[in-house]
């Protein structure tokens, strides 16, 4: 193109704090030179030989913690340190459902929190992720489910988040494709909808925190894999052993979902964590036609339709641990056997692509954030298959931890020692899954 | 879906007949009642959850119904060996071997299974 660009830009961004902002004048402004001045969203530094803070994986919840450890707290002398590249763990690859219907207090009061942060985002950010509230309904199949998800929508009503029992017709109402007829092969008998519920967009989430951290002095530390923890004479954190050499810090917060506990143990600290293969997979676009989220617990299958027109399918958990990142086929096939079941207008639709993540699982199904037995060590782990969801909350939360040294309020519940204390949070007995 | 070999059954069986049970060798405390909460929490909830070697418990649910023990590598998921329940950890003497193999065996990232790579 012969368009004249000036040589040295005015607004080029510097190592920090002089982010460009997006908006509609900066598409029409590019849009008129040949998109040549989009820059970076964020700078690949080499890592300083100390930080006040280091945290492990740039994951949504890593990036984000960054985020509001410089946004909230005033601390900005960060470093992310990430094994492979950011958003590539289970951020990239999950179903992006996000809800906050839970049964137990502790539960809502994070899943709560990070919905109503979910809802300013984009704002916040000044990044499109793609928040879409276009509702969760989660179908009941039996007198067991209906029980249940009454109770939840009990306990929900009661701490002011919304959630609606819906009956078969009304479900249909709102899914058109979704079979309730009393012959099916998995009758419903209802479902919960929570309408402020929804998805948004997974890579933007990494992307939009990266940035914004980023822009705030915050380092970001690609292709390089955290190998142990240091410790000091009183057995307190000094940083931490890397693939680009030791980095050191007083304070480390561990966010490697998957491999949660293989970062632990470099502390010597034991996790009641297990990592299991988790699945998804999209199919060929299709013309808009499902206009929700719609979960089944009872049958193991989620699904949602993209903005690109794919259905995006979640199944369920391989049993046995493994950190393979692929999972077995059978999983995936009773998950279609399934959605050709609730949805007999998809049983010709081709599937396109299929993939694992390794989620880190709880005996509670609840996730852990909180101090830990070592000095300036704090983890948040544990959220499994459901933690895309609580990324904003959890990450807000976990800086709040990282900063003052002890948990929020609003995961005063989700520590380590619930598990020699005995107050669990049992979401696992209360949604047997949780998406 | 996994080839599990049943020490008892002395067969290769699909994944489908059997029931993951969880680490190996975790011995009951004697004195349940006495314990205290840390040791109790120890026993219950706190897993290995190892990256590599791990020693598992498997049960043949839809075959002979027992419960054995296996040793798998996590990252590849190839077992190693299976032997019965009641008999100590079992060393793996190729474990050098099996390593590389495992190694060589890693699927890790989405270049590796979908991408150019492949
Ligand atoms: C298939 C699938 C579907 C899912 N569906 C949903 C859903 O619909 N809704 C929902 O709410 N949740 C869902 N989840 C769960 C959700 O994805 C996770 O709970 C959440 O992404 C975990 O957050 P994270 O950002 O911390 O994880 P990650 O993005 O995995 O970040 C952790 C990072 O740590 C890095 N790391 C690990 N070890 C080291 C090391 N030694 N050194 C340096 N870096 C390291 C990893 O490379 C990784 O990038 C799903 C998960 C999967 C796999
Ligand atoms: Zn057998």
């Amino acid at each position: 193109m012969g368009m004249a660009l000036p040589k040295t830009d005015p607004i080029v961004a510097g190592e920090q704090g002089e982010m460009r902002r997006y908006s509609v004048f900066a598409i029409a402004r590019e849009a008129m030179r040949a998109h040549r001045g989009w820059e970076a969203q964020w700078t690949s530094p080499e890592p300083r030989s100390s930080y006040d803070v280091i945290i492990v994986g740039a994951g949504g919840h890593g990036l984000g913690a960054a985020y509001y450890l410089a946004k909230e707290h005033g601390i900005t002398n960060i470093a992310v340190i990430e094994k492979g590249w950011l958003g590539g763990g289970n951020t990239g690859r999950n179903t992006t459902i996000i809800r906050s219907n839970y049964l137990y207090e502790e539960s809502m009061d994070i899943y709560e929190h990070s919905l109503k942060l979910w809802e300013g985002l984009s704002q916040d950010l000044n990044y499109n992720t793609m928040y879409s509230p276009r509702g969760v309904m989660m179908l009941s199949h039996n007198t067991h489910d209906q029980q249940s998800f009454k109770r939840h929508i009990n306990a929900n009503t009661l701490y002011g988040i919304d959630n609606e029992w819906l009956t078969p017709e009304q479900a249909k109402a709102f899914v058109p494709v979704l079979d309730i007829s009393k012959t099916a092969r998995y009758p419903i008998n209802g479902a919960a909808l929570q309408r402020r519920g929804g998805t948004a967009r997974h890579d933007a989430v990494a992307w939009g925190y990266a940035r914004a951290a980023s822009d705030r002095g915050v380092h970001i530390i690609q292709n390089c894999e955290v190998t142990g923890i240091r410790r000091g004479p009183n057995g307190e954190v000094q940083g931490v052993e890397t693939s680009k050499g030791f980095i050191g810090a007083k304070k480390v917060g561990v966010s490697a979902a998957g491999h949660s506990s293989v970062v632990m143990e470099m502390a010597g600290v034991r996790v009641p964590l297990h990592s299991n293969p988790l699945q998804a997979l999209v199919s060929e676009p299709l013309k808009p036609i499902f206009p929700c989220v719609v979960m089944s617990n009872t049958v193991h299958a989620y699904i949602s339709q993209s903005d690109k027109g794919e259905l995006v399918i979640g199944a369920g958990t391989d049993q046995y641990n493994s950190y393979s990142q692929t999972g077995g086929l059978q999983i995936i096939t009773h998950t279609l056997d399934a959605i050709c079941e609730l949805f007999p207008i998809f049983r010709r639709v081709k599937m396109m692509r299929q993939w694992g993540g390794i989620t880190d699982n709880t005996p509670d199904r609840s996730p852990i954030q909180g101090v830990t037995p070592v000095p300036g060590l704090f983890v948040n782990c544990g959220w499994g298959t459901g933690g895309f969801k609580a990324t904003p909350g959890s990450a807000n939360l976990f800086a709040y931890l990282i900063a003052k040294g002890e948990p929020h309020r609003l995961a005063a519940g989700l520590t380590l020692d619930r598990f020699r204390t005995g107050r669990l949070i049992d979401e696992a007995a209360a949604a047997a899954v949780a998406h | 879906m996994l080839l599990i070999h049943c020490p008892y059954c002395e067969e290769d069986r699909s994944e489908l007949e059997f029931r993951w049970a969880g680490e190996a060798h975790i011995a009951r405390p004697e004195n349940i009642a006495a314990i205290s909460d840390e040791e109790f929490a120890e026993f219950f909830f706190l897993r290995n959850n190892e990256k590599g070697l791990t020693y598992e418990r498997w049960r043949h649910i839809h075959g002979c119904g027992r419960f054995f023990n296996a040793a798998r590598d996590t990252v590849s998921d190839r077992f190693l060996m299976t032997y019965k329940a009641g008999m100590p950890k079992q060393p793996i003497p190729v474990m050098e071997k099996a390593v590389a193999i495992a190694e060589e065996k890693t699927v890790e990232t989405w270049e590796a299974t979908e991408g150019d790579a492949r």
